[in-house]
């Protein structure tokens, strides 16, 4: 059979995100919550105060300092093992939710500590003025700097139909003159170091760098280890970090989306 | 069982000639291995395959010593194997004619190597004396990569034309490499199985299930039937997924746009549903060891039915894809490794079983629940090119389908929901197989004082990657996205 017939069955595949939410955000495991912040006083739950060492491989748990003890969690460095709702179910639970990339560091922590939103306010109308100067089409050069691939795939993904970032004026390019958006995936290997200066000196000003995947964000489970750091952060600062292990097409879409100020207003809380 | 590895040790001048007589008895080169022990000695394991078990010939290198006559001038497929063993352990195997830096260039013999027991914190990359760009008259070096258009994992391959001669291709893979192995070390053998999952991203499964299977066979416990179950429609989703993004690569290269919308469907489809079955798109957490993390979170029979529509909207896009000349014309006669060479290579995956090999671990040394239920090994194939090893694809995707919904349906009407043993950790060392997407996949896990002291995955990736450059005889230009998407490997697993 002709593919020209076979392409048009099925009728319109492509999600109306951001313009729509898509309920396919709801099906999934996409981020960690802390379900009760402050167990040390929750009289009611009875909960063990203490959360164990060792609960989190990779150290997104931790329990501020001072006498409320807010137990936080770092989406940033978290790989949604699912050992803390394992553990710790009074305390821990995932939730479907795909917008998880943060225009800071900080921004990933849930709840937030105090003093975040201030901080986000002023780094998004710095990196909004920065963007305004880009075309109405955006360039993406996707540079892998030590992932396990598994970003690879979902970045992919991001170009076929369901998540066709073209429909929304994004497209990869084959030259960092070009490109607008640095998409880096992987822990910042000792042997990507050199390669990812050198694309970044080569793009035009303006320039967003975005982090993609725990793995960029922060080394995950993997960095640092002798030959990597952990995360691209610690070479040159992203502008947006997306969590995930890996993260998925939502994340990376809201992710881009983030970057380029294009998310209605009140989606753009983080 | 596949940890019953027979064992048999030597002295380290006897260990070339010994590996060369097994494999000119017939057996398969699969691995060498290097591990450093406390007092500074370094144990070197070479594993071969017969049709059904897996030898180690084993010496063992005092301290201090470290050199050992080279295998390679006697078996080339140990090439690779000995350059990383230089790279990160700093044994030298005297006879191997190049020695170059692998996965770890550096400047210097006399370096802290990270594979010893206390390696280094950090080391310095120097590129500077990797042989490339060849000089002399007449002599080109094209580089492309590690950064590409597109998106692909880091590696570069340089093209290197000498006069009229066919250009040679050479693959460096140092760029991504992340020390994984040395990583394992850190953890704690319960948390060490998400970083397996880590190795290579595309085989997430496979690296669980090895890695779970290896500390299983130290402790001695079988996972139950449900686990073992759930194992396989996991590890045949991921085969699946993995085999469509080759697919995909190809529809790609050909401009085959419908092609390529319409797999993109069903492929994001695949994803969706591996993700309602246990909360992950690519099934991490699923495995561990000792069984599963829990029962499926999608009723068997609900998925079993997904699969069914699945199956039938993605024949039916094969099956056209399969029958449009202009698609076949590119694959067909391109990047071909003949049967002799991928043989003596010890090919695995589809890359061996294009060319004629019908090696599969499933079948040869059946783990899990495989041995019970009904598959065939995509044999047939022979004549070695992209189409070759696209049609083992595309048989493959058609078993792993009939794999999925048996273990569904048997778990929907199991009644048993045992799906986790306690597994403890035992000392040991153990090798551990599976078959991933881009075929065998070996674990070596060494647990000494209930820490793991060595955990080597020695991934398919690796092993075919290192005859790539074989299958490049024509245009080099025009095949390349063919070759390099019939090949199908992972470059994380490859860099380590
Ligand atoms: S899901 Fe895993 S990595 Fe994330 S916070 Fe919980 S324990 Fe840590």
């Amino acid at each position: 059979m002709p593919w020209v017939l076979r392409g048009l069955r099925d009728g319109v595949v492509t999600t109306r995100y951001p313009r729509r939410p898509d309920g396919y955000g709801a099906l999934f495991d996409g981020a960690i919550t802390v379900l009760s912040p402050a167990p040390a006083v929750d009289r009611q739950t009875g909960g063990d105060p203490e959360i164990p060492a060792g609960l989190c491989p990779t150290g997104a748990i931790f329990v501020d300092d001072d006498s409320a003890q807010t137990v936080r969690v770092d989406r940033g460095r978290c790989i949604l093992c699912g050992r803390c709702v394992e553990g710790r179910p009074d305390l821990f639970a995932f939730v479907p939710d795909t917008e998880t990339a943060g225009l800071t560091r900080t921004a990933l922590v849930v709840p937030p500590s105090p003093g975040t939103e201030e901080e986000t306010r002023a780094v998004r109308s710095e990196l909004a003025r920065r963007v305004r100067g880009l075309r109405r089409s955006i360039h993406i050069r996707h540079v892998d700097g030590g992932s396990d691939g598994a970003e690879e795939a979902e970045i992919s993904a991001l170009t076929g139909p369901i998540y066709d970032i073209q429909r929304l004026g994004m497209f990869f390019t084959a030259s960092p003159r070009h490109a607008d958006i640095l998409l880096v995936t992987g822990v910042g290997t000792a042997g990507m170091t050199e390669e990812l200066r050198r694309t970044l000196e080569a793009m035009p000003d303006p320039k967003v760098l975005v982090a993609a995947g725990t793995d960029a964000v922060s080394g995950g489970l993997v960095g640092p280890t002798y030959a990597s750091l952990g995360g691209i952060g610690a070479l040159v600062p992203p502008d947006v970090y997306v969590p995930g292990s890996p993260p998925s097409p939502f994340s990376l879409l809201h992710g881009l989306l983030l970057a380029l100020g294009l998310l209605p207003d009140d989606r753009r809380t983080r | 069982m596949t940890g019953a590895a027979l064992t048999v040790r030597m002295a380290p001048q006897e260990l070339a000639e010994a590996v060369a007589q097994e494999v000119r008895s017939g057996r398969r080169f699969v691995a060498l291995v290097a591990t450093a022990a406390d007092d500074g000695s370094t144990a070197l394991q070479a594993v071969l395959a017969s049709d059904r078990d897996l030898t180690v010939l084993a010496c063992q290198l005092p301290p201090g010593v470290r050199s050992y006559p080279a295998l390679t001038p006697l078996v080339a497929a140990a090439a690779w194997y000995e350059r990383e063993i230089h790279d990160l352990f700093g044994l030298v195997p005297s006879g191997h004619r190049r020695l170059d830096p692998l996965v770890l260039p550096r400047s210097g013999e006399d370096l802290p190597r990270p594979g010893a027991r206390r390696g280094p914190v950090s080391v310095e990359l120097d590129v500077t004396g990797l042989p490339a760009h060849v000089v002399g008259q007449g002599v080109f070096t094209i580089p492309y990569g590690p950064v590409r258009s597109g998106v692909f994992e880091a590696v570069e391959y340089l093209v290197e034309t000498v006069g009229e001669e066919i250009p040679h291709l050479r693959t460096r893979v140092y760029h991504k490499h992340r020390g994984i192995e040395r990583r394992f070390q850190d953890l704690e053998p319960a948390d060490a199985v998400l970083l397996a999952e880590r190795v290579e991203g595309t085989a997430t499964v496979a690296h669980a299930l090895a890695f779970s299977q290896a500390l299983e066979q130290l402790a001695d416990i079988s996972v139950p039937r449900p686990a073992a179950l759930l194992r396989v429609a996991h590890a045949e989703l991921e085969r699946i997924a993995t085999h469509l993004d080759s697919v995909i690569r190809h529809t790609e290269g050909a401009g085959q746009a419908v092609a390529n919308a319409r797999l993109h469907v069903h492929k994001e489809r695949l994803m969706r549903l591996r993700a309602r079955l246990c909360g992950h798109r690519f099934g991490r957490g699923v495995v561990v060891p000792g069984g599963v993390s829990g029962p499926p979170r999608l009723a068997p029979s609900e998925a079993n039915g997904e699969l069914g529509a699945l199956q039938g909207a993605l024949r039916a896009d094969l099956h056209a894809l399969m029958t449009t000349p202009s698609f076949l014309d590119r694959l067909r006669g391109t990047g071909a490794v003949p049967t002799q060479v991928a043989t003596d290579h010890g090919a695995v995956g589809p890359v061996g079983r294009g060319s004629g090999l019908p090696g599969d671990v499933r079948a040869d040394r059946p783990y899990g629940a495989y041995g019970h239920l009904g598959f065939e090994v995509a044999t047939g194939h022979r004549e070695g090119d992209a189409l070759a090893r696209q049609r083992v694809r595309l048989d493959e995707i058609g078993q792993a389908l009939h794999l999925v919904r048996q273990a569904l349906d048997e778990l929907d009407e199991t009644s048993d929901d045992e799906w986790r043993r306690p597994t403890p950790v035992v000392d040991g060392s153990v090798l551990s197989s599976v078959e991933a997407p881009q075929g065998e996949l070996l674990y070596l896990v060494e647990v000494t004082e209930g820490r793991l002291t060595r955990v080597k995955p020695r991934t398919a990736s690796f092993h075919n990657l290192a005859i790539f450059h074989e299958a490049f005889r024509g245009d080099i230009f025009t095949d390349f996205v063919f070759i390099e998407a019939s090949f199908g490997l992972s470059m994380a697993g490859v860099s380590g």
